[in-house]
């Protein structure tokens, strides 16, 4: 469904991404691992086509976004709900606002389906009676789950999470973690998480890859990387300070 | 450790670098100007913003830049001329407010006041992902966030100039007529005799151009800003500065362009 080859990406020196392929299989939930700063959110922006390439090539059922821009991009990108890092909501709009925004753009339905969609998608998130609010009255785990709805609205059968367990307490990070394996059940979407919680992947996970020094260094389902030969694996895993990754 | 101190050939790649960032916003807000959807709510929300909210403002300077106009036109004839040509002041206050004063007051009070704004807030959208996150749901930033703003900005000045004229030439009246005793009738009648529809356009010509400035170097600031709170902070100061320079600069060449009378 998605294909990532040879992707290159580098900003000023800073070469991020230095060669990364993989392959994103209809109704999976791929997680993508690895240090903060390594590159992650880059690489999921690529997908996205929020960043183009230096090189290499993004194939979403064969179409090569990279080479896409404007209003050509944005069919590809209904495919596709992105649940931020830090949720980036809109702040200047209320909490009904923000999750009709891409119904309003993405499809010609009449005001009152969208409004009911809005209800029916908070709903899904666990919250109620809330669309007037404003995103700065609401909590992290509210934020998140108002982000996710804002996503899944316009139903994308591809979705996108970076690090959606970040920033929210363990509890919160696991109510989380349901709604993932929720939304791919109910919505039959596939899924793209990046995240550094080894507790998130291994619950969600259906194929585990790390990326590490721009490349994605091993790929598996999560028995096979909690048993990779791989030292480097095996310390992000284990969260060692000791070992083969450089630490700062 | 010194700041390495890099050639001049690097300045001056840098700049023309901003030069082209600029030109390549401005061609992309104008080829998106009438495209769908229009933001119709942004627009009148930002026409509310530059224009209602600005007047207290552009009324404080454009009364006390009436005012030492008048002032300073006073003294002008009545030391040189002699007493009694005070009245032919009417007339050159009123073309020197609504030619150059008033637009430039207008320019760089709507420059301080809402091109900073823009910058913070398209700012403080950029580094939280605010701005990718419109991508990702269907929206063009620039149709979304520039388009309505630059709009607001090419339609409100002249407004407010308009206004501002208005205000700075009651302010010259008064302070000629009221405050110094020149002859009322003869001071309007010199006024009306001498002052063109033309010279109170071409101001407003001017201010449109200036709400163009203001609206993309904010934007432009705005969507490169990088570097948290302390980015937004420097795109709001760069946009103010940059603004109100290249509104002074860009004045000098329309007032030699533009034709003194048509
Ligand atoms: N727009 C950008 N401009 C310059 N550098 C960037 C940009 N986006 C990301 N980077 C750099 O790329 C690297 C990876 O960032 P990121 O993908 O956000 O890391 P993470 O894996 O924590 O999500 C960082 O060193 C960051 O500074
Ligand atoms: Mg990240």
């Amino acid at each position: 469904m998605i294909r990532v080859v040879d992707l290159h990406k580098s900003f000023g020196g800073n070469e991020v991404l230095r060669g990364v392929n993989l392959q994103l299989k209809r109704g999976e939930t791929l997680v993508i691992i690895g240090q903060s700063g390594c590159g992650k959110s880059v690489l999921l922006k690529h997908v996205i086509g929020l960043l183009k390439p230096d090189r290499g090539k993004i194939y979403v059922d064969g179409v090569d976004i990279t080479a896409l821009d404007g209003d050509e991009l944005h069919k590809i990108t209904r495919r596709f709900g992105m649940l931020f890092q830090g949720t980036a909501l809109f702040d200047s709009l209320t909490v009904g606002q923000n999750v009709s925004f891409g119904l309003e753009r993405y499809t010609n339905y009449s005001e009152e389906r969208i409004q009911a969609l809005v209800k029916e998608n908070l709903a899904k998130v666990g919250l109620r009676g809330i669309e007037h609010l404003m995103p700065f009255e609401l909590s992290g785990g509210m934020r998140k789950r108002v982000g996710l709805a804002r996503a899944i609205a316009y139903n994308p059968d591809i979705i996108l999470y970076d690090e959606p367990s970040t920033g929210i307490d363990p509890i919160r990070a696991d109510a989380i973690n349901n709604l993932i394996i929720r939304m791919k059940n109910e919505m039959q979407a596939s899924e793209l998480i990046i995240t550094h919680d080894m507790v998130s992947a291994y619950k969600v996970a259906d194929r585990i890859g790390m990326l590490y020094g721009g490349k994605i260094i091993e790929m598996g389902t999560p028995e096979e990387i909690r048993n990779s030969k791989n030292p480097v694996v095996q310390q992000f895993i284990h969260g060692n300070a000791e070992g083969p990754i450089e630490n700062w | 450790m010194f700041p390495k101190v890099k050639p001049p050939l690097f300045y001056i790649n840098a700049f023309f670098e901003e030069v082209g960032e600029v030109g390549l916003l401005l061609f992309r807000t104008l080829k998106n100007l009438f495209k769908k959807p229009w933001e119709k709510g942004i627009f009148i929300q930002q026409l509310e913003e530059v224009g209602v909210r600005s007047l207290p403002v552009v009324s404080l300077t454009a009364a006390f830049g009436g005012l030492v106009f008048g002032l300073q036109t006073y003294i002008g004839f009545h030391r040189y001329i002699g007493p009694g040509s005070e009245t032919y002041g009417g007339p050159i206050i009123s073309l020197g407010l609504s030619k150059e004063l008033i637009p430039i007051l207008v320019g760089l009070m709507v420059a301080g006041r809402v091109g900073s704004s823009m910058a913070a807030e398209i700012g403080t959208m950029r580094i939280t992902e605010q701005i990718d996150a419109l991508f990702s749901l269907g929206a063009d930033p620039i149709r979304y966030l520039v388009v309505p703003r630059t709009l607001a900005c090419f339609i409100m000045l002249p407004f407010l100039t308009v206004y501002g004229d208005i205000i700075g030439m009651a302010a010259g009246f008064f302070y000629n007529v009221y405050l110094m005793g020149v002859n009322r009738v003869i001071y309007i009648r010199n006024t009306l005799m001498y002052i063109e529809m033309w010279d109170l356009f071409s101001g407003l010509i001017k201010a449109s151009i200036f709400g163009v400035i203001i609206a993309i170097i904010g934007c432009w600031q705005g969507l490169k800003t990088e570097g948290g709170a302390e980015g937004v902070g420097r795109a709001t100061t760069r946009t103010v500065v940059i603004a109100s320079i290249l509104i002074l600069i860009v004045n000098f060449f329309l007032s030699q362009a533009l034709p003194a009378d048509i």
